[in-house]
């Protein structure tokens, strides 16, 4: 029945990431994006993580992914790409061997795959359980059954969470938090003197410009030219408040 | 004849790589910065399935407490990094991410 569900979250998993990566619009890419963190959480189901399996829900499904479809509604989804440009030097080279990489990868797994992967066998991890952390198979064999309850493992999580092992990296991660908040107010905020928007004519002269032999042919005709055009063609509309 | 077949903790590892390596690979291919987030999270993701599936394996619950730490770094990361798309958006409409390298330390 594990295997069962593996192999369905597992194919649910795949080609929700392969949505992602492949997919042109925006927003399909978020949605393909919800099923790939489904199917995680199926696996953390499976995995009995059934805490984390509800955090991942709420947290990545129902915050993260909404964030991302706020940001993607407020920029417009028409931004087309241009898949030509290569900044750095044969990354697309690089995503090649990538997988190349992987495929050896897993022709080598399935050559060991009679040997061990893990180091430690369960059964001497389990026995000893390091200060303040709980092992999971204390609960689990004292009940006599395979699995241990839902309820049990949110309490062991939070036991742990807040023991002298863990305590001071989740006071860290509370000063993390407090930080990103201030940060994203900063950055969204909108400034009182906003600087006068470059055009995009004229930005494009300052754009790699430490590269000149990608020029195109409009950034030659505007170096070459006396003086730049003027005209502003992607003034937003709310730099005239700013110029008044 | 896949109901007889035991999931050991190797499954998910290679299923986690999987995802990982599709998550760089999107990385590198796609320019339009917030896929180029949802492929982090991508990537985020198949860590955090390799360290409960390593947790599972080895009985510990430093697994699962790890991955939420993972969750709230990932959270803020994308908070910050969607502030800034949003931000250099708002100044500079229709922005590759090839052409945002005044960021460049």
């Amino acid at each position: 029945m594990e295997a069962v569900t593996f192999f369905i979250a597992a194919g649910v998993v795949l080609a929700g990431a392969c949505g992602v990566v492949l997919l042109k619009n925006p927003v399909h890419a978020a949605l393909s994006l919800v099923g790939t963190l489904f199917g995680v959480a199926i696996h953390f189901i499976n995995l009995e993580a059934y805490f984390l399996a509800a955090v991942q829900v709420i947290v990545y499904a129902g915050a993260i992914v909404i964030l991302f479809l706020f940001v993607i509604m407020l920029l417009g989804v028409d931004s087309a790409e241009k898949i030509r440009t290569e900044p750095i030097i044969g990354q697309r080279h690089l995503a090649i061997l990538a997988l190349v990489a992987f495929l050896v990868a897993g022709a080598l797994i399935g050559v060991a795959s009679s040997g061990e992967i893990t180091g430690v066998p369960p059964q001497e991890a389990t026995s000893s359980p390091s200060e303040g952390g709980l092992a999971i198979d204390q609960i689990t064999q004292d009940s006599d059954g395979t699995t241990i309850a839902p309820e049990e493992n949110i309490r062991q999580i939070g036991r742990s969470l807040f023991s002298t092992r863990y305590v001071f990296a989740l006071e860290i991660t509370a000063l993390l938090l407090t930080i990103a908040v201030v940060g994203a107010v900063v950055l969204a905020r909108r400034p009182k003197i906003e600087f006068e928007t470059i055009p995009e004519q004229e930005m494009s002269l300052f754009l790699q410009v430490d590269r000149p032999d990608q020029l195109s042919e409009n950034q030659e005709e505007i170096l070459n030219a006396e003086e730049p055009d003027a005209g502003l063609p992607t003034d937003p509309p709310d730099s005239e408040a700013v110029n008044e | 004849m896949t109901l007889a077949l035991a999931i050991g903790p190797e499954y998910y590892l290679a299923l986690s790589a999987a995802l990982f390596v599709i998550g760089a690979i999107g990385l590198l291919v796609r320019r339009n910065p917030l896929i180029m987030f949802m492929c982090i999270e991508l990537m985020l993701n198949a860590a955090n399935l390799a360290f409960i599936a390593f947790g599972k394996s080895m009985g510990d619950l430093g697994g699962q407490v790890s991955v939420l730490f993972v969750l709230v770094v990932a959270a803020a990361e994308v908070v910050i990094g969607l502030a800034i798309v949003v931000a250099v958006m708002r100044r500079r409409p229709k922005a590759s991410i090839d052409e945002i390298s005044v960021l460049r330390g």
